[in-house]
């Protein structure tokens, strides 16, 4: 009975993963697209707490699906009517070549997935219940991932100043 | 392990890869473009993860955090490049941004 509730809720997951996907990409209205975009991550996070991943889960929802997404609806919304763009334009031909490379790309990995499928892809190995615990995530960073963890801090602080650099304009040019 | 084997959620990763990097070919609104590539990004976390819950090892997890903040930097710098496009009254359209084509 378990069981088949952890089905259910895999297939709600699963499923809602790939419809707000599809609605991110085929949405004209950018807003929309993030709006489609948090549903896509929230519905992630539950796949990640299916796989003993809880810090993940946790953190995506807060990190991803909370801070960076309000961070993109701020620009959507100081962009206003300008963000909207249409579809790819120039000659049909590049459209269709997306739409091939695309669909190869999934091919090649469905196929890869499908050579493997019999191996090594059953009987995942037995965890303990503290498996992705925030205590066992934060033991393995300050133990034997310090270094990933120390250069994490620097890429983020200098994404914070890159932004902050970018986004605002030199006086002499607003003047103009 | 309750529930469905590892396959299923790489299928499904795989998926979401498809449709982000049709995304990102297809769309001209960067901001669009972004938010593609962000689907790509959480299908290889997805993976990770799913790895690393089939091998019992949290060094995945461990991968996919650091893929995370990564991703967080790369959407600071995304933005801070379309809001910088928009004041400069360059239009939002990655095919018409080709001052630097060879």
């Amino acid at each position: 009975m378990g069981n088949f509730l952890v089905w259910v809720i895999w297939f709600l997951a699963a499923g809602g993963c790939l419809a707000s996907g599809v609605a991110v990409v085929s949405v004209t209205n950018p807003f929309y697209s993030a709006l489609a975009l948090i549903g896509n991550l929230a519905s992630l996070a539950v796949l990640y707490l299916l796989l003993a991943a809880e810090f993940l889960a946790a953190a995506q929802v807060l990190v991803y699906a909370g801070a960076v997404m309000v961070m993109f609806l701020f620009v959507v919304a100081y962009l206003g009517g300008r963000a909207d763009a249409p579809w790819a334009g120039g000659p049909p031909l590049l459209r269709t070549a997306a739409v091939v490379a695309a669909a190869a790309l999934l091919v090649e990995i469905v196929a890869v997935l499908g050579l493997a499928w019999g191996d090594n892809l059953q009987d995942p190995a037995e965890v303990a219940d503290s498996f992705g615990s925030p205590a066992q995530i934060g033991e393995l960073f300050l133990t034997d991932h310090l270094l990933a963890f120390e250069i994490t801090s620097i890429v983020l602080l200098v994404a914070a100043i890159g932004g902050v650099v970018l986004g605002t304009t030199p006086e002499k040019e607003l003047e103009e | 392990m309750d529930g469905p084997d590892i396959g299923w959620y790489l299928i499904v990763a795989a998926l979401m890869f498809g449709i982000g990097a049709l995304g990102v070919m297809m769309r001209r609104s960067p901001l669009i473009v972004l938010l593609s590539l962000e689907i790509m990004i959480n299908a290889a976390n997805l993976t990770f993860i799913a790895f690393a819950r089939q091998q019992g090892d949290l060094g995945g997890q461990i991968f996919a955090l650091s893929v995370m903040a990564v991703a967080a930097a790369e959407v600071a710098i995304g933005l801070g490049l379309i809001v910088a496009m928009a004041r400069r009254r360059i239009a939002l359209d990655v095919d018409q941004a080709s001052a630097l084509r060879g």
